[in-house]
This record gives C-alpha cells, structure tokens and sequence, in this order.
C-alpha cells in the first residue's frame, strides 16, 4: 500500500454509456472540425492527466467498433444514468481515485484538466467545477477519490442517481472554471453545429501549430499607462485567444485601455513579437506602449 | 559589465569613461540626457522612469552591438535612469571610444535616438500644475485620432523632455 500521505493513483473514465436521445446519433462517434469521433479525442485529452483511462460502456455497448478500441468498464446498474459508469470503476478498481469526463465536452481543453488535477483536493471525497452557469458541481469533469465509494453506494441504494447532487451533499472541493465554456455539453444536433463553429473557428483546436481557441494559461504583465489603468503589474490569466490581438482585445473589455493596438507592440516571453503569433500555453505577453526613454 | 544597463540610482559617469578607455582611441564622446524642467508648455516638477527591463536590456544591448557594428568603435556602453528623478538629473548616459572623433559622434548619437524609439522604457512626467502624463502615450488616447496610423509607430515627442549636453574629449 502507499504511504498513507500520498494521494491515491489518478485513473480517468470517459463516459459514453449513454443513449443520445436528444441528439438522435450517437455522440461518441461525433466528429468536431476533423474526421476523429469525439470519444477518441476525450481518450487522448484525458490519457495525458492520468495513469489508465477506460471508457464506461453499456453491457450491449461493449462489441461497438468505436468503444471496442479502448480498455473498458461495462456497467453493472441499468437506469441510473452516468452515475452507473462510476461505481462500475470504483467496484474494479477501488484503490483509484477517478477523473471522470462525459464524452459530450468538444469544447473541454487540456488547460481546464491542467487546473482541476493541479486543483485536486485528495483528502476530500471529490473535486470538481463550480459551474458558471449555476453555481453547482459540475459531476462529468470531476475527480471522485476512493473515500467518495461508500457514500456513492449508500446514494445510490437510496434510489438517488443524480450525480451533481451527490456532489453538492458530499466534501467536495469546487474550483473556479478557468474557461467558462469548456464544459458546454452537446446534447442536440443544434448544439453540436454550434460546436463545430467554435471548435473550427480559428483553425483546428486539437492541433497545437496554429494559433489555437484552446484555452491556455498566459501571464500578463502590465507596465507605465496599461499598468495604471489595469491597476495592476501582473496577472495570470487563462484565455482562449489565439493570437495577441484577440488577447488584447480580451483585456480591453475589461480594463479601461486607451491605447489601441495600433500604438502598441508586443512581447511574448521578454522578446518583441507578432500580433498574429499564436499563444502558447505558459507564454508570458507584454503590450509595449509608446516608449519615451531618453 | 552589460554594454546596456539600468541603475536605479544616480549615474556616475567618471568610472563609465574610465571604462571605456582604450589605447588605441583618440576620441570619446558621451551624451548626457537631463531632466529638464519644462515639456511642451508645462512646467515639470519631477519624472518617474519605468522600464520592462528583460527586454529593454536585451535590446539596448542590440542597439550597442549595431553601433560598434556599423561605426567601426572600439568600446560603447549606455546606462538609463529607473525610478524618479529630479530637474536637472541624469537620465542616460551613452559613452562611445573610437580612434577617431567621426566615428565616435555618430555612433553616440547612433545610440542615443535608438535607445529613444526602441527600448521600451516609459516616463511620466509630474507637473507644477499637479497634473501628470505618460510622454508619447496621453495624445494617443483619442482612439480615432491615431486609427490610420501604421502599427508599431512611436511617435516621438515634439520635444526632448530631457536635455541634451554633449561632451567630448580628444585623447
């Protein structure tokens, strides 16, 4: 057994049990800008936050070309709804704690895993978003640890099933939503034409050479003019913008800038840069404003 | 030490030409920048100096390297003020040696206009009126006003806000 200080192993869950009623398809096998079904890309996005990811599966669900090229767990309860996916996976693997995703969150980026596991609360039974739509958790981008088992149990037999609710009664830590978009679930072939225009609107948002919509971390730092009138030196941020312009244009809306870009440069990472280069995760931005050294 | 530097506190020029002395140089000159105690009508009671320091290293390093580069000197060095100053401070200090005294004009005053339009370094001015401004950034406020204006344009002020004296010494 580990050291009792150390936090359990992080397995990860990509829910795709699911019927797709609304959608009338099924919504694992939905692309999003290329020709990879969604459930693929929730696999590789999450196989980089956590040791093993499995994807939970209906019984009948287990021969289906697109679930049968990944490792999975089938569920052992009918009718309850995502929450079956989970307590299949703490019954096979109990020591675990579980990174669960539903497999209907094209707009989720790696940023927003990067900040729920960094935000990881392993003495508590859950980590999760506090949605910004309403201020509740958010139960299918959630870390459920092995302490949360017995209580899931006991929520169930209890003809309960609703997972955010569970969430809500139980010690979880809640976190911010760094982008408040990430965890858009897709549920109607409305939806899912409107996630392809933001998933495609600044080029692929899985590839990362081009300037990208995917959200990242960016540190800005503020000097002389944009200092005082941001009311700050320096910020991390995390942003969707792809480019320096976009991002500019994302802080001009919440500060009151009186430069426009067209009198300022730029810096990423203590070196002049383009308007149009695409950020990176972790980059450092500087809007230069008229300088007047001398 | 860097050819580019910054001190936060009063510059003192007699070891920064001493450094520069070279038995091969003929010519030094050095431009000194003051602070001045009126700019475009207003009357100036002090200035404030901001820089982004990793950058404007970086790059006032560049504008030195160029200097030397292009004017044939054999040592050039500039050091900027941070922080506030006072009317009649020393703002910035640019030493040049060379063997003759052409060179070593044009590559001072080489540096210093480049320093101007690229380092990025701010000054606010602090006013008898009590008022204050950004040089160079207040009159470009108006967003119209400069929406024709090609990117990345400095522009300069109407005047220096800091003075200049020239010194030179033949060797």
């Amino acid at each position: 057994m580990s050291a009792p200080d150390k936090a359990p192993p992080l397995f990860g869950l990509v829910l795709a049990g699911g019927r797709s009623t609304r959608m009338g398809r099924d919504k694992a096998a939905l692309p999003y800008g290329d020709d990879t079904p969604q459930l693929e890309r929730a696999v590789a996005l999450l196989g980089k936050h956590v040791e093993r990811v499995f994807v939970s599966v209906r019984a009948d669900q287990a021969g289906d070309p697109l679930r049968a090229r990944f490792a999975q767990i089938k569920d052992t309860h009918e009718n309850i709804g995502p929450i079956a996916g989970l307590l299949a996976a703490q019954a096979q693997h109990p020591q675990a704690a579980w990174l669960v995703l539903a497999c209907d969150l094209p707009l989720l980026d790696d940023a927003s895993l990067t900040h729920l596991v960094s935000g990881r609360g392993a003495a508590r039974a859950a980590t999760a978003y506090r949605s910004s739509h309403d201020g509740l958790p958010e139960p299918l981008c959630a870390i459920y640890e092995p302490r949360s088992r017995e209580a899931l149990s006991d929520w169930v037999a209890t003809g309960k099933e609703c997972p955010r609710k569970f969430l809500s009664s139980a010690d979880t830590a809640l976190l911010d939503e760094p982008n408040p978009r990430a965890l858009d679930n897709i549920n109607t072939p409305r939806e899912y034409g409107a996630a392809i225009d933001q998933v495609t609107a600044h080029g692929s948002s899985q590839s990362g050479a081009r300037a990208s919509t995917q959200s990242k971390h960016i540190t800005v730092q503020y000097y002389a003019l944009l200092r005082e009138q941001a009311g700050r030196r320096e910020e991390a941020l995390i942003t969707t913008a792809p480019t320096p312009r976009e991002l500019y244009a994302e802080l001009a809306g919440r500060y009151p800038f009186s430069l426009g870009a067209d009198v300022l440069r730029v810096a990423i990472n203590s070196e002049f840069g383009d308007w149009t280069a695409p950020l990176k995760d972790g980059d450092a931005v500087v809007f230069i404003p008229p300088v007047a050294g001398g | 030490m860097s050819a580019f530097r910054f001190s936060s506190t009063p510059i003192e020029t007699g070891a920064l030409s001493a450094a520069l002395a070279d038995p091969a140089c003929g010519g030094f000159a050095a431009f000194e920048g003051w602070v001045r105690d009126n700019n475009e009508g207003e009357h100036v009671r002090h200035l404030e100096y901001e820089a982004f320091e990793a950058l404007a290293v970086r790059e006032g390093e560049r504008i030195v390297a160029e200097a030397i580069a292009r004017f044939g000197v054999v040592h050039a060095a500039c050091v900027h003020r941070v922080g506030d100053l006072r009317v009649g401070e020393l703002a910035v200090w640019v030493g040049v040696s060379a063997p003759h005294r052409d060179e070593a004009f044009r590559a001072c005053r080489y540096i210093i206009d480049e320093v101007k339009h690229r380092v990025p370094i701010w000054k606010k001015e602090h006013y008898v009126s009590g008022d204050s401004g950004w040089v160079n950034c207040e009159r470009c406020a108006a967003p119209a006003a400069h929406a024709g204006a090609p990117a990345q344009s400095h522009p300069d002020p109407g005047a220096e806000a800091a003075g200049a004296h020239v010194h030179h010494h033949r060797r």
